[in-house]
C-alpha cells in the first residue's frame, strides 16, 4: 500500500468559447497535455475517472466514449458528478483509490462542453440549478444566490460594489497572461461604472453585475494521480497531496446557517484539509478559490482562514491577494477570466497549482511556493474540496 | 375525500413547478386557504421549512403542519434582471430569504415594495398570491 499519493501529470485544454469539436476529443486535448508531460502511455494508466455535470452533455454515461477515445480500455473507468467540483472529487476518489492498493495510476479527466446544448436549452437547465422542488418555482439562477450572499456581506461587513469590481481586475490582471484563458481583455474599474456603454457594469441579480459573473467555457483538464512508488520511478518533480477535505450543504437556502458567514461547505472541507496536512493558512503559499463570482473569492478567503470573517474584503484591497502579496490567489485568472468549463474546473485549477509548485508557471509563476491549496465548490455551496499539495 | 389516483396538486406550486408528486402536496390546500405552511415531527418536535414528509433525527413520518404566520427578518434579497425559461414575464422580480428563529423561509418579495424602501433586517410577513393558469404561489410584503 503506498504511503504517500503523488500528482504526476497535469494537463488542460485552452479553454474557449464553442469548441468545435465533440466531447471526447475535447477530453483528449487535457489527457494528451497530461500524458506527454509525464512522459506516459496508456498502458500505464491503471484506472480513469470521468467527470462532467451530466445536463450540459447529450452523451448518455459519458465515461465509457471518453475513456475510450483515450486509448483506456479495458483498463476500469466510472464517472464522478459534484456539479462544479466534480474534477476535484475525482482525485478523491483517484486517492482513495490508490491509498486502497487496488490501483497504482489513476488518470481524473474533466470536461465540459457548455455549448453542446443551445442557449435555449442551457436557459431552461439554469431554473433547475437548485431544489427544484422548493426553490426553482419562484425562478431561481445560479447567480440569483450569489447575489444573495453579497447582500448578506455588504449588509453586515461593510463590503462595497468596488471591492466586487476589484477582485474582477485581479482576475482579468492574469488572464492576459494565462494564454489557455478564455478571457484575455483587461478589466478595469471604470468599466463597472453604471453606463449603457459598459457591459460589465450590467445588472445580472442585484447586486451582481456582468462583471461579478465567471465566463462560461468549453474546456477539459487531467490530473493524473500515482502511487508514491510509481511516482518515484516515473516522475521527477511529483507534488505531493498532503490533504484532502470535503464537504457537503443544504441546498436550500432556507437550510442555510448564516449567510454573513460564507460557505459552510468549504469551510468545512478547508479544516478538514488543513488537519490532514497538518498546516494552517498561514502555511499556504498560493492558492486557487472557486471565483464563480466575485462574491465568492471573498467568501473563500474568509472560509480558509486567509482573512478573519467580515475582513476578507481587506485583502483585495491591499492587494494582498495578486502576485506580490501575502496569499497569490487565482493568479491563472480564475474562473472569472481562465472560464469555468465546469466539470474541468478543478482539474485546472489543480493544474495551476502543480505547475506553481514545481516552478514551471511561465509569467503567472510566484516565488518558490512550496505549499499551495485548492478550493473548488460545487453548486452553490452545495459540495466543497479542498486539496492541499506540496513539493 | 376520495383523491384523484395520481395526487399532482403540486404542479400548481409557482410561476413554473418542477414536482408533481410529494408526500407534502397538502401544502397546497394551506396555500388555497391563504395560509403557508411548514411541517412538525409529531415524534420528536423537529421544525422544517420547506416541509418533509420524512423526519431525518427520530424516522417518523408522523408530521403535523405549523402556520408560518406574522413577521419574519429580511436576511438578504435579490433583484432579478434575467430569468430562467418560463419566468420572462415575471422580470424583474426580487428573491428573498427571511428569518423566522427556528426556521427560514425562501419566496419572492412582493413586486409592490419599491427597491428603495427594502432593508436587510426589515420585518416581513408571507401572503398567498394567485398566479396565471391556476398556479398558486407566496411573495413577503412589509410587516
Amino acid at each position: 500500500m503506498s504511503d504517500k499519493v503523488a500528482i504526476i501529470g497535469v494537463g488542460q485544454s485552452a479553454f474557449v468559447r464553442g469548441y468545435p469539436g465533440s466531447i471526447r476529443e475535447l477530453a483528449y486535448e487535457g489527457f494528451k497535455e497530461a500524458m506527454q508531460g509525464a512522459k506516459l502511455e496508456v498502458k500505464d494508466i491503471d484506472a480513469s475517472i470521468i467527470a462532467s455535470a451530466p445536463e450540459y452533455d447529450r452523451q448518455r454515461s459519458p465515461a465509457g466514449v471518453v475513456a475510450e477515445y483515450l486509448g483506456l480500455i479495458p483498463q476500469p473507468t466510472c464517472y464522478i458528478e459534484t456539479v462544479c467540483s466534480s474534477s476535484s472529487t475525482g482525485v478523491l476518489m483517484a486517492y482513495s483509490m490508490i491509498k486502497a492498493g487496488l490501483y497504482d495510476t489513476v488518470a481524473v479527466v474533466g470536461f465540459q462542453k457548455m455549448s453542446e446544448i443551445s442557449s435555449m436549452e442551457v436557459q431552461e437547465r439554469m431554473g433547475r440549478g437548485a431544489d427544484i422542488q422548493w426553490e426553482s418555482p419562484f425562478g431561481t439562477m445560479m447567480p440569483a444566490y450569489y447575489a444573495m450572499y453579497a447582500r448578506a456581506y455588504m449588509g453586515a461587513h461593510g463590503l462595497t460594489l468596488d471591492d466586487l469590481a476589484k477582485v474582477r481586475v485581479k482576475a482579468a490582471t492574469y488572464g492576459q497572461i494565462n494564454e489557455k484563458a478564455v478571457y484575455r481583455k483587461p478589466v478595469a474599474l471604470e468599466d463597472f461604472v453604471p453606463d449603457p456603454d459598459n457591459r460589465m457594469a450590467g445588472p445580472v441579480a442585484s447586486p451582481l453585475r456582468v462583471g461579478d459573473c465567471c465566463a462560461n467555457a468549453d474546456g477539459s483538464s487531467c490530473i493524473i494521480v500515482a502511487s508514491e512508488e510509481r511516482a518515484k520511478a516515473v516522475c521527477e518533480k511529483p507534488v505531493w497531496i498532503l490533504g484532502l477535505g470535503a464537504a457537503s450543504e443544504a441546498v436550500n437556502m432556507a437550510g442555510r446557517p448564516d449567510l454573513t458567514r460564507g460557505l459552510r461547505a468549504g469551510i468545512e472541507a478547508g479544516k478538514k484539509a488543513y488537519e490532514m496536512a497538518g498546516v494552517g493558512p498561514k502555511d499556504i503559499d498560493i492558492a486557487e478559490v472557486h471565483d464563480c463570482f466575485t462574491i465568492a473569492e471573498i467568501m473563500a478567503y474568509e472560509n480558509l482562514g486567509f482573512a478573519k470573517n467580515g475582513e476578507g474584503k481587506e485583502l483585495i484591497r491591499a492587494k494582498e491577494t495578486y502576485k506580490e502579496g501575502g496569499i497569490p490567489v487565482n493568479v491563472d485568472g480564475g474562473l472569472l477570466s481562465k472560464g469555468h468549463p465546469i466539470g474541468a474546473t478543478g482539474g485546472s485549477q489543480m493544474r495551476t497549482i502543480v505547475l506553481q509548485l514545481r516552478g514551471e508557471a511561465g509569467p503567472m509563476q510566484v516565488k518558490d511556493p512550496e505549499v499551495g491549496l485548492i478550493h473548488n465548490i460545487g453548486g452553490v455551496g452545495l459540495y466543497g474540496n479542498v486539496t492541499i499539495l506540496g513539493r | 375525500m376520495a383523491k384523484p389516483e395520481e395526487d399532482t396538486r403540486f404542479s400548481k406550486f409557482g410561476t413554473v413547478s418542477f414536482t408533481a408528486l410529494t408526500k407534502t402536496n397538502d401544502f397546497i390546500d394551506y396555500l388555497e386557504g391563504g395560509k403557508v405552511e411548514g411541517t412538525k415531527c409529531k415524534q420528536c418536535g423537529a421544525v422544517f421549512f420547506p416541509p418533509r414528509a420524512d423526519c431525518y433525527q427520530c424516522f417518523s413520518s408522523d408530521m403535523e403542519w405549523f402556520e408560518v404566520a406574522g413577521a419574519g427578518k429580511l436576511l438578504s434579497y435579490t433583484k432579478l434582471e434575467y430569468a430562467p425559461i418560463g419566468f420572462e414575464d415575471d422580470l424583474p422580480y426580487t428573491l428573498a430569504l427571511v428569518d423566522y428563529g427556528a426556521y427560514k423561509v425562501f419566496g419572492r418579495l412582493s413586486s409592490n415594495m419599491p427597491e428603495e424602501e427594502i432593508t436587510i433586517g426589515m420585518a416581513v410577513a408571507p401572503h398567498v398570491v394567485k398566479l396565471p393558469k391556476g398556479h398558486i404561489s407566496y411573495e413577503f410584503t412589509k410587516a
